[in-house]
């Protein structure tokens, strides 16, 4: 079955001060139909870019798909007219954001909000989509959806903003819901709730999910497959449990090692808990012909620093580029 | 539960939320009634006290009180109470429409500059700025000279002196909202451009925009008595500064033809000043909290 989303070649570059920077550097991904698939890294890293290119909302003026190829539906989404990009965002492709708490439009009432989204796209008429938004409240486990309908965003808490943002980025079924840090501002408690939630209606509508998340515990919990991005490179991708049995980049190595509690059981003994040195480094070096990580990895030698590390493919399609993946 | 429920119930819209704000303020509830007296007073005025304002009723400057006319009559003669009435319909429809006119260009303009930014901003921010420091009295007086005083005349004049300060205040608006996150989740949902400025900024933008518009009338007034004073206005329109720039002569001997409207215009615009300051607090949830 033909994937998706096949994202091919894809360099994004923002202009800055310094010139031009390619925040996305040669990302290939493929997204089947009623998967999840996980995006990780740290901040700056070029996660939340390629979900915006797939959305086509770009910053405008400052970013701009350089190269590459994002098929969705046998559409090239890089080259597809506003119009036509409206049309599917929304409708097809939808997106939750970070901060549930600004998200929302304050002026206008929840009920208004989801009901605008199933107008827009789906002609329904006032009462129509009135009735459906009551039965995605419902959906959402929001309680007493009846008379939540009316509120506005600021007499609901952040848990069930987040809800009501779900609800209406699945109000059309979507095929693909991209959910960019849903859960970054929420307790946590409210987290475990979001994510089951994300994933009980993800099986129900068969909607593919992309979650971008700087959380281990998150992807181990949520997704089948990972990508992790280093500053704007694909470091690793494959299978999640894969992955985290034995990652083959130092970087998803350093991330995995940052999380307390990834171990089998508790009479394992835990490894020592690690951070990863240093920072990601600066937009300006992102294009350079080297391995971006080699500042910060234990394994970096001259090679490392002088030429960019090809993918090396491992069993059970696992890639990892970096020179050193095989003895890892 | 029920009283958490009755909570929930008692919550309501940002605006009414600010209406209940500007009920509690003493002194905006002064200025509304006022104004509320002066409106319909301009409106059922003419039914109630019939009087050609027109009409040389009795001897000129005959002092307030004296033969039956209770605010006296000007130097022609006329009924100063009907001049009153109806100079108060022509100033608040002026105040009204030249406001009206006011945030329409300057809604249109600055809404455009500060969504699209970009060299659309540039050239609309450029032509703001022009006006913004074009002299305003003198800018509005050719206008009139060139093109007749009539109403609708004197009306475009203020509204094309006074739209740049609404321009600017919704293009800063509109630069802060553009950049929050239900727009772009608006975007994210595939709102097409004219809904996101119309429908999704705009009424955000609109706090302080409603607060410079209800000032913008009580400014209006003053510029049209201005205009009036100076003698650039239709002869066949009585209003407030026409009253006080046609008795200027007898300021003297008849000092109450000059000062009564001279008051009405004071009230009139206090009562506006106190509203919108009223909306200013109702309205800026900084200052809400107090």
């Amino acid at each position: 079955m033909a994937p998706l989303l096949k994202v091919e070649n894809l360099r994004i570059e923002l202009t800055t001060r310094d010139g031009i920077a390619p925040v996305i550097d040669d990302l290939s991904l493929e997204l089947n139909a009623g998967e999840t698939l996980s995006f990780v890294g740290e901040s700056g890293c070029g996660k939340s870019m390629t979900a915006l290119a797939i959305m086509g909302l770009l910053p405008e003026k400052v970013g701009r798909i350089a190269s590459g190829t994002i098929m969705f539906g046998g559409e090239d989404l890089s080259k597809a007219s506003d119009a036509r990009l409206r049309e599917i965002r929304g409708n097809d492709i939808s997106m939750i954001f970070q901060e549930p708490m600004t998200s929302l439009n304050p002026v206008y009432t929840i009920g208004e909000q989801i009901s605008e989204v199933l107008r827009r796209h789906q002609n329904l008429g006032k009462t129509a989509a009135w009735s459906k938004a009551i039965e995605l409240l419902d959906a959402v486990r929001i309680p007493n959806p009846n008379g939540r309908i009316s509120d506005y965003p600021h007499q609901m808490s952040g848990g069930q903003r987040q809800r009501v943002m779900i609800a209406i980025a699945l109000a059309c079924q979507p095929k693909i819901l991209i959910a960019d840090e849903p859960t970054t501002a929420l307790d946590v408690t409210v987290q475990a709730q979001i994510f089951d939630l994300l994933r009980d209606l993800g099986r129900e509508t068969g909607t593919a999910t992309i979650l971008i998340t700087h959380d281990m515990g998150a992807v181990a919990e949520m997704a089948e497959r990972m990508i992790v991005m280093y500053a704007g490179r694909k470091a690793e991708d494959g299978p999640v449990d894969q992955i985290i049995e034995h990652p083959r980049h130092p970087y998803t190595k350093g991330l995995i090692s940052c999380v307390p509690h990834l171990v089998a059981t508790l009479t394992d003994e835990r490894p020592e808990l690690t951070e990863v040195r240093g920072i990601v480094p600066s937009l300006r070096d992102f294009g350079r012909d080297t391995c971006l990580f080699a500042s910060r990895c234990n394994l970096a030698d001259d090679k490392c620093r002088s030429k960019r590390p090809p993918e090396v493919h491992f069993k059970g399609q696992q890639n990892s580029a970096c020179w050193h993946a095989e003895q890892l | 539960m029920s009283e958490q429920q009755d909570f929930i119930e008692r919550a309501r819209s940002p605006f009414s939320e600010a209406f209940e704000m500007f009920r509690k303020n003493h002194a905006a509830m002064a200025g509304l009634f006022v104004l509320v007296l002066i409106v319909v007073g301009g409106i059922v005025g003419p039914y109630l006290y019939v009087g050609d304002p027109f009409e040389m009723v009795w001897a000129p400057t005959t002092p307030p009180g004296e033969e039956g006319y209770l605010l006296g009559t000007d130097y022609l003669g006329r009924d100063m109470v009907s001049m009153l009435i109806y100079g108060a319909r022509v100033s608040i429809t002026i105040g009204l429409s030249a406001a009206l006119l006011t945030v329409f260009i300057g809604i249109t303009v600055g809404a455009l500059a500060g969504f699209y930014k970009g060299w659309i901003e540039e050239v609309l921010m450029r032509i703001t700025e022009f006006f913004q420091v074009l002299p305003t009295l003198l800018f509005s007086m050719v206008i009139v000279a060139l093109f007749g005083a009539s109403l609708p005349m004197i009306t475009l004049a203020i509204g094309l002196v006074s739209w740049p300060a609404v321009a600017r205040i919704t293009r800063s608006e509109f630069l802060r909202i553009r950049e929050l996150e239900y727009v772009t989740a608006a975007r994210a949902s595939g709102v097409s451009n004219l809904k996101l400025i119309f429908k999704v900024i705009l009424p955000n933008a609109l706090p302080p925009i409603i607060v410079q518009a209800a000032l913008m009338v009580g400014s209006a007034i003053l510029f049209e008595a201005g205009l009036s004073f100076l003698g650039l206005t239709d002869p066949n329109i009585i209003s407030w500064g026409q009253i006080i720039g046609s008795n200027r002569p007898y300021i003297l001997d008849a000092s109450y033809t000059v000062t009564i409207p001279g008051v009405a215009i004071f009230v009139t615009v206090l009562a506006i000043s106190l509203v919108g300051d009223g909306l200013n607090d109702a309205l800026n949830p900084k200052l809400r909290q107090r």
